[in-house]
């Protein structure tokens, strides 16, 4: 019973990932209509920039929590700008088509200098240690993570369901004519939303630099489990994305403790089921 | 005057006949396939590395100025035993390649074992860790170099079984590799009075590896063995100290561990683990001259791992075998006898042989990895513990199940 809790508490650390990116794309998905492919990418490109700052500039775990996000963030505004923009009105698959080769590129350039088996990023002093909850030895780090994602896609959830901004931006999507219409300059909107979504990914990719191995693979292996999560949760649903990331982790948390083998095959096992019974995704609503 | 004419004529012929078959016999082209992981977990071990090692080896050998033409195509297995075996066989059948060295992943090694000897090439492996290749799926056409699961197991393993180590619980990666790399180190820890109490079969390429990490930690086995390799085994490693698994008086037994991997884990986390490599490239004058030729053409300026030494000193081996030959027969099983019946000896791995299995037997060497005070520069750090020599690393001829030693 006690490995039964400890599983539980990992699977929720897993589950914290999986939320922060799975937000990310809900967001991008739900303002702008694109399959952000790049996900990974951009997530892998947190860690780089985390390890850059480290390694380069001497700037601290903490700065880099703020600063990837916008470094990243401004780096995909640039992508909408230049390239994703030109695809309003067009067909997902040009979207899903184009953000795929923009992560292609953007792995294989990493790859090409830093290899694959990837960089050490220490974790900081201040979140080193752990502590003995009695059924499991919990590394202080990884308490922090999902403390840390879950107070972030809740500020996230807020921002867009709750705050007048994300009001506009609702209106945006649903009839962009009519919002520019009371003065508002939809097409830079978006352009923060994407950077918005994108910087959900780079942060993401901060918090994991100190667990795994910040690899330019990284976002590859994770995107995939990902979009099955967004696809269970409901596409472009922010609550729906967040409570399913932290679902599906728990659940594969669990499959690691009762059957390993399967864990890498159980979320789209899920999501096979999931798309069977109710196709719009657990909390999405019919197009 | 007309019997001389006859007899000019009769020699001219003869001598025409004797050129073409000189000329049959000293066909001086060799194809050479490096089949590798290019980009994935196993990509910095071998990939790209082991193709420049094998362009090395072709240059070292001398041969082009002998008049042998040498090519060198590569190819990117992804870690996909159908993808192997594909490339193997349009290789053979279209490029009309002689040899395929390396192949990393013991999967596909064993896949791409089969299509070799179907269409009688040479396959110098140096990537794959399975102790079947020169074992039950042994083949004349093939020779295993660098390192297997057999002696990974009798070193590191019985190494730490002897320091008392005699509790085991296993981290296994779900594939050919990790099965073998379990049972032939569950077969010394029982040997040595040890005891296996459990283990775990994780899918190859994980990212998360706390949930088997906490069953290990709460199996109380003394020593935690970590049959997996390249990215699964540095990020258990990573995810273990985060755990404090080894603080807690546990140990890690890093099975199989290359240089890159501690490269990629940091001597922080790494220092003081133990395991064992057969090539270290600062292990002599000859190692260092030819690391610093090979990091020089690196794009990060890596020395190479144990894998890439293996390739190069495979297809060394191979050239020397083809060049007492007198020419290449394309002939994969006679060519293999060649290089069985010569010894080997290169600056890497020194003296050595070829059993008749296809292994090739060399010395083995205990290393710990240095702590970060100890460490004098970007890529030094191992402590040499100790030398097995290589018939005691490697399986016994007594004991190996290969076919080709009933004959």
């Amino acid at each position: 019973m006690q490995a039964l809790y400890a599983q539980l508490l990992v699977g929720l650390i897993n589950g914290s990932f999986y939320a922060l990116l799975s937000l990310g794309l809900a967001v991008i998905f739900g303002m702008l209509n694109i399959i952000n492919f790049a996900h990974g990418a951009l997530y892998m490109m947190g860690a780089f920039v985390a390890y850059f700052l480290l390694n380069l500039g001497g700037i601290s775990y903490w700065w880099a929590l703020l600063l990837a996000p916008i470094i990243v963030g401004i780096f995909g505004m640039i992508l909408e700008r230049t390239m994703l923009q030109w695809l309003t009105g067009l067909d997902h698959l040009y979207g899903l088509l184009l953000t795929f080769g923009i992560a292609l590129i953007v792995q294989g350039v990493f790859q090409n200098y830093f290899g694959s088996s990837g960089l050490p990023y220490a974790i900081p002093d201040q979140l080193k240690g752990g502590m003995n909850l009695g059924f499991m030895f919990l590394p202080i780090y990884r308490g922090w993570v999902v403390v840390f994602s879950l107070v972030v896609c809740l500020a996230t959830w807020f921002l867009i369901e709750k705050t007048q901004l994300g009001a506009y931006l609702r209106a945006a999507t649903e009839n962009p004519t009519l919002v520019r219409a009371f003065g508002i300059n939809v097409p830079r909107m978006i352009t923060l939303t994407y950077g918005l979504g994108v910087g959900l990914a780079a942060l993401a990719g901060v918090l994991s630099a100190p667990i795994n191995q910040v690899r330019p693979l990284m976002g590859a292996d994770l995107i995939i489990v990902v979009f099955a999560v967004v696809v269970i949760g409901g596409m472009g649903s922010i609550m729906g994305s967040i409570i399913t990331g932290f679902a599906l982790g728990v659940i594969e948390g669990l499959t690691k403790y009762f059957y390993p083998e399967a864990s890498n095959t159980v979320v789209f096992v899920l999501m096979v089921l999931v798309l069977l019974v109710k196709p719009t995704g657990l909390t999405g609503r019919a197009a | 005057m007309k019997t001389r004419s006859i007899a000019s004529l009769l020699l001219t012929t003869a001598l025409t006949f004797a050129a073409t078959g000189v000329a049959s016999a000293q066909d001086k082209t060799v194809k050479i396939g490096a089949l590798s992981d290019q980009s994935g977990l196993y990509a910095d071990l071998g990939g790209p590395g082991s193709t420049l090692a094998a362009q090395m080896a072709v240059e070292d050998s001398g041969l082009a100025a002998k008049g042998w033409k040498i090519d060198i195509i590569s190819g990117d297995h992804q870690n996909k035993p159908d993808i192997g075996t594909a490339i193997a066989r349009q290789w053979f059948d279209v490029d009309k390649v002689d040899v395929i060295v390396d192949v990393p992943n013991s999967g596909v090694a064993l896949a791409v074992n089969n299509v070799i000897k179907e269409k009688n090439g040479v396959y110098i492996n140096s990537g794959a860790a399975t102790s079947d290749l020169t074992n039950a799926q042994c083949s004349p056409n093939t020779v295993h170099w660098t390192y297997d699961t057999y002696m990974l197991a009798h070193t590191t393993g019985q190494a730490l079984v002897k320091a008392g180590g005699d509790t085991w619980f296993f981290l296994t990666a779900d594939y050919a590799f990790g099965a073998a790399l379990e049972r032939d180190t569950t077969a010394v820890v029982t040997a040595n009075g040890g005891k296996v109490i459990g283990g775990v079969k994780h899918p190859l390429n994980t990212p998360d590896f706390s949930s088997f990490l906490l069953q290990a930690q709460a199996s109380k086995a003394k020593i935690i063995g970590l049959a997996n390799a390249g990215g699964d085994t540095t990020n258990t490693i990573k995810q273990a100290a985060e755990f404090g698994i080894v603080k807690g008086g546990q140990k890690l037994a890093a099975l199989l561990l290359f240089l890159t991997d501690v490269k990629a884990i940091g001597l922080e986390t790494a220092q003081g683990l133990n395991f064992t490599e057969t090539f270290y490239w600062d292990m002599n004058d000859k190692t260092r001259a030819f690391s610093k030729r090979f990091a020089e053409k690196m794009k990060n300026n890596a020395p190479p791992t144990m894998v890439q030494a293996g390739v190069y000193a495979g297809v060394r081996h191979y050239l020397k075998a083809l060049e007492a030959l007198g020419g290449n027969p394309h002939d994969g099983v006679k060519v293999v006898e060649k290089m069985k019946s010569m010894p080997t000896e290169d600056d890497l791995f020194a003296k050595g042989e070829i059993q008749p299995n296809g292994r090739t037997i060399h010395d083995a060497y205990l290393f710990e990895v240095k702590k970060p005070s100890e460490s004098k520069g970007p890529w030094d750090f191992y402590k040499l513990v100790g030398t097995v020599p290589g018939d005691q690393a490697f399986t016994p001829l007594s004991a190996s199940k290969c076919a080709l030693l009933k004959k």
